[in-house]
């Protein structure tokens, strides 16, 4: 008996000392800076380009010894990045998070509406790239060259060409659907999980095009196994000196995928302000620079806190309008 | 040919440098460690390591990631001997025979032969991996969704046999493995389905670790604790050299399935949608079927423990194929891996062969050499792994405990799946005292999401036409071998029947 | 319970979990066949539902023919002395799963262990203490240290800081992988030297 309660006095003697020496640092500290491991939430699963890039920033943060603690990704790919919203927005007020963003940031709060998510209330950090998009098909198709004859091909089908994709509701759906309305064919849609899989299955010609990022095809493309006919950016991309706009040719469609960092609703200022110095930093580093331009990314401008925010409000509006214009039946399936 | 070997001779002696050894042993050994705790994969050690790979070349650094991947899968066999719990999903058949070898008091037997075999199914496939990568990186393009979804039914066909006496049962547990693994957003509707009462948790699916780690971790353990009251598994266990000699010569009596599991293996390994889970209940199953006393089987049979570990291990060199030759991760480690390599300014494709071949024979070259330490390290381990068998149980089981917690928690860090495990666990436990098989359950949820896929990507490509899983070549044959492969036990059986009658 | 009463019940319990997933999977999903398209989202879950109904039934069939050994069996399903061991498990994890909400995981781990080892198994105070302390360190240096995998803290997270301080205030990460093993080590060497079974 008198072990036992020796053993409760000296655990409890432990803990209060613990306790005493973790409140001493926290008062002194003039700067925030995480106190604990950094949640690195990434809204995709692993091997995407959302978990690509977070896995970069992991690495170079730790290179460059850019935070007192680590940054630990997480992948939470449940419902379209509907887990991970749910999660981040239940962190409210939690300085140790941050989301790594793709379109889905906006669309799946739209198409989900019981989800209960408002990604106006998250606390927006910077804006790490914008992500393009391409038509690609096999480069065996010797009959198509251009928009044109890529319109007629799939006229002709009628309903049966097979456009291969992320999954329902994700940006390439998305795309692919804005091109069924402005050219007024019908494709069919097949989902498969990533872009990497989707790119193995066009070069075995096991489906007709697809919507690919350019990181997912640029190797197919050097090996002379697929071809890009459109890019849909405003103006030309360095990388594709030769692919013509779908704004050139005379259709209005332009869409980006963004990648940024956003934390949950409720950080404190300071850490936002923290979180928007670290991340602007890699922004400007020359590995980011390099990685944007190898992987076909625009990281011309970095777009920060308030300036983002707008930026979303923007991107949501404009899917909002797009998922409407389109039909959220047309990119949900069934 | 000649071209092969002079630069698979260029790779060894890139794999020989000091650094790059010193690594090849490190990540090994870590690797091995990672790849024996319950819930821990070849998956958080690579992920984990990955940033420190940027202190040293990019060859080095994934000579030291495939190294560490190579020892989680020997790893993995481990704590599916040991504590019956699969160390990691592609480890979930090895428990099917290697838990009984192991309460009966050959622990050592089944941990040799896991080492043993894992060391042949590597080396097939890396031999099988210098000789023929661009015609199999061919073979793998011409894998569609058709070709997949016949590949799954072939998969379950090596199952027939594998469940329980009592069939209406088997069929339950095969078809609750199916229903669950439909949980969480469907990707071809974009719809979230049966997400139960809207926890947020469920929007994810069901992990497969779960539900194994439930059933066979704390499941497991509660049947144990009955069966035992708390004492000593096993008492007394004779580890000599006589007796290490005995166990590496046995290796006779599973070197065909061994070797059987190892091709089959590499082959399932380099498609892109399977992975090395699959690859190791197929081998499994296979072993079962064409064995001469399919009875002994999940009841301690060394070559249900042999073939598949040697199919793991070769599945994870095969799955490497299309990370280097397409860029297509084959496994959530390759994603890894390929994530590693984006980093270090490497672009897998199918240049990347020619264009940086020092790169990718040393990757090779350090494949054969992992190979080697990894099966001298683990031999070495055994005396002490098997120890743990003689612990109390009642010190031995709360540290299971811990572990399947901590285990169930690390790979989606939510406490929703520690819940799910736990209940995962005592339902097995309570079914399983009714002669319910569980093995079935688990094998349908690992292939279940897979096949439901494949199946409506190949029927959305074909207007909702059937047939087409017999138009194409490859899917036609896989269907033919599954159908085969059914028919199989009831021919045999008339056969027996036949010769029994002609010598009476 | 008798085995023959528990089979009963399990038959039971498995209907109505299948009815239940049937009418789960219903729920805004499409279970036939769409022409053109092949089967809708609820057509998997659901037929297979079905299909568990269909076996669950046989199940419930074969017990009133008597078909099973489990369905004539008189034997106890759980013994008086495995309900207690058995019990005694599942409900210190019960309060294990409850504790990590609440006090973290370390905590929970702490009393878990201590309660199974001391009071279930009746071991030595020695091999108590060291186990008591020896799992959640190695628990922590594993995955905080080694393998970066934050565990569920709750309101303890403050106590970790200082923790922290000394974790990532050096930068010698082949110290972390030794101190990994050295742990692992000492621990394992630790438990074959005391963990000898107690006589009785």
């Amino acid at each position: 008996m008198g072990i036992t309660r020796r053993l409760f006095t000296g655990i409890a003697a432990a803990i209060g000392m613990t306790a005493m020496v973790a409140g001493a640092p926290g008062m002194a500290a003039a700067e925030w800076s995480p106190k604990k491991p950094v949640e690195f939430i990434i809204m995709a699963g692993t091997g995407g380009g959302a978990d690509q890039i977070a896995r970069l920033l992991q690495g170079l943060i730790e290179k460059k010894k850019l935070s007192p603690r680590p940054f630990i990704p997480i992948n939470k790919p449940g419902g379209s990045g509907a887990e991970a919203l749910r999660y981040l927005k239940d962190k409210a007020g939690d300085d140790h998070t941050v989301l790594v963003t793709l379109n889905s940031f906006y669309t799946t709060p739209i198409i989900q509406k019981d989800l209960g998510v408002d990604i106006s209330t998250f606390t927006p950090i910077g804006r790490m790239a914008l992500d393009t998009f391409l038509l690609w098909v096999n480069s065996d198709r010797k009959e198509i060259s251009n928009l044109e004859s890529y319109v007629k091909a799939v006229k002709e089908t009628g309903g049966t060409w097979k456009v291969g994709g992320t999954g329902s509701g994700q940006e390439d759906s998305i795309l692919t659907a804005m091109m069924e309305k402005e050219f007024g064919y019908k494709v069919t849609y097949i989902p498969f999980p990533g872009g990497g899989t989707v790119a193995k299955n066009l070069v075995g010609n096991h489906i007709d095009s697809t919507v690919n990022n350019p990181a997912e095809q640029n190797e197919f493309m050097r090996a002379g196994e697929t071809k890009p006919l459109v890019q849909f950016t405003p103006e030309r991309m360095a990388a594709y000196p030769d692919v013509p706009t779908a704004k050139e040719l005379g259709h209005d469609i332009v869409y980006f995928m963004q990648r940024s960092i956003n934390g949950p609703p409720g950080m404190s200022k300071e850490a936002q302000d923290w979180y928007i110095n670290l991340f602007k930093t890699l922004f400007d580093s020359e590995e980011w620079q390099t990685f944007c331009k190898e992987d076909g990314l625009t990281c011309d401008e970095w777009v920060a806190g308030d300036a983002l925010a707008t930026f979303h409000t923007e991107q949501a509006r404009r899917h909002k309008e797009l998922i409407e214009a389109v039909g959220a039946a047309a990119i949900t399936g069934e | 040919m000649e071209t092969i070997l002079v630069a698979l001779a260029g790779g060894l002696v890139e794999a020989f440098q000091p650094l790059n050894l010193m690594m090849i042993l490190l990540g090994c050994t870590v690797g091995l460690f990672v790849g024996a705790m319950p819930g821990l994969g070849s998956v958080n050690g690579v992920a984990i390591l990955l940033p420190i790979t940027f202190l040293v070349p990019p060859t080095a650094a994934i000579i030291f990631l495939a190294a560490v991947y190579y020892g989680a899968m020997y790893g993995g066999a481990i704590s599916s001997i040991t504590l019956g719990i699969p160390g990691a999903s592609t480890a979930v058949a090895t428990v099917f025979d290697g838990r009984p070898l192991a309460t009966s008091g050959r622990a050592d037997k089944a941990l040799t032969a896991a080492a043993i075999a894992s060391f042949i199914g590597g080396t097939i496939s890396v031999v099988l991996f210098t000789l023929f990568a661009p015609p199999l990186a061919d073979f793998a393009l011409k894998f569609g969704p058709a070709e997949e979804f016949a590949l799954m039914v072939l998969a379950f066909a090596t199952f027939i046999g594998l469940g329980g006496d009592d069939i209406p049962k088997t069929i339950f547990s095969i078809l609750v493995g199916l229903v669950l693994a439909t949980i969480g957003l469907d990707i071809i509707s974009g719809k979230p389905r049966m997400v139960f009462f809207d926890i947020p948790g469920f929007l994810r699916g069901i992990n497969f670790l779960v539900l194994a780690i439930g059933i066979y971790g704390i499941g497991e353990m509660l049947w144990t604790l009955e069966k035992t009251g708390g004492n000593v598994i096993v008492h007394k266990v004779k580890m000599t050299w006589a007796g290490f000699v005995e166990n590496v010569k046995s290796v006779k009596e599973y070197i065909k399935t061994t070797t059987l599991g190892s091709v089959l293996g590499y082959f399932v390994g380099t498609l892109p949608a399977a992975g090395a889970t699959p690859a190791s209940l197929m081998a499994y199953g296979l072993a079962k079927t064409f064995s001469k006393d399919p009875d002994s089987f999940g009841k301690g049979n060394v070559s249900g423990v042999a073939a598949p570990e040697a199919a793991n291990n070769a599945a994870s060199t095969g799955s490497m194929l299309p990370m280097i030759t397409l860029g297509i991760p084959g496994s959530p480690t390759t994603a890894i891996l390929l994530g590693g390599m984006i980093i270090w300014g490497l672009r897998p494709g199918p240049l990347l062969f020619t264009e940086k071949p020092d790169f990718v024979w040393g990757l090779i070259g350090s494949l054969y050499v992992a190979n080697v330490f990894t099966v001298l390290i683990n031999l070495a381990f055994i005396p002490i792994f098997v120890r743990v068998l003689t612990l109390p149980f009642t010190i031995l089981a709360p540290i299971i405990f811990v572990l399947c917690i901590v285990g169930g928690y690390a790979p989606t860090q939510t406490m929703h799946d520690v819940w799910l495990m736990l209940l995962f666990g005592i339902m097995g436990y309570l079914m399983r005292k009714l002669n319910y098989p569980v093995a079935p359950a688990v094998l349908a949820i690992v292939l279940g999401p897979l096949a439901e896929r494949s199946l409506r990507q190949s029927l959305l490509a074909s207007q909702g036409d059937p047939l087409v899983f017999l138009e194409r070549p490859i899917s036609a044959i896989c269907i033919a071998l599954a159908v085969a492969l059914m028919l199989y036990p009831v021919i045999n059986g008339m056969l027996k029947r036949r010769r029994a009658a002609q010598a009476e | 319970m008798t085995v023959r009463q528990a089979e009963l019940l399990m038959a039971i319990a498995t209907v109505l979990m299948s009815l239940g997933l049937m009418w789960s999977s219903t729920d805004g999903l499409s279970i036939s066949w769409v022409s053109g398209k092949g089967p809708g989202s609820g057509f998997w879950p659901f037929w297979l539902s079905l299909g568990m109904l269909l076996a669950s039934l046989a199940t419930l069939f074969r017990w009133f023919t008597g078909a099973t050994p489990e369905s004539r069996s008189e034997e106890p399903y759980i013994s008086r002395e495995a309900l207690t061991v058995v019990g005694v498990s599942v409900g210190a994890l019960l309060a294990l799963l409850i504790g990590i909400h609440l006090v973290g995981i370390y905590v929970s781990l702490l009393l878990f262990l201590f309660f199974y080892i001391k009071f279930v198994g009746r071991h030595a105070w020695a091999i108590t203490i060291l186990l008591v302390i020896g799992t959640p360190v190695f628990i922590f240096a594993l995955f905080e240290w080694g393998l970066k995998i934050p565990l569920p803290k709750a309101v303890t997270e403050e106590w970790f800081y200082p923790v922290y301080d000394v974790m990532y205030g050096t930068d010698h990460f082949w110290m972390y992988i030794f101190g990994i093993f050295a742990t692992l080590a000492a621990v394992s060497l630790a438990i074959h030297k005391f963990a000898q079974p107690q006589k009785g």
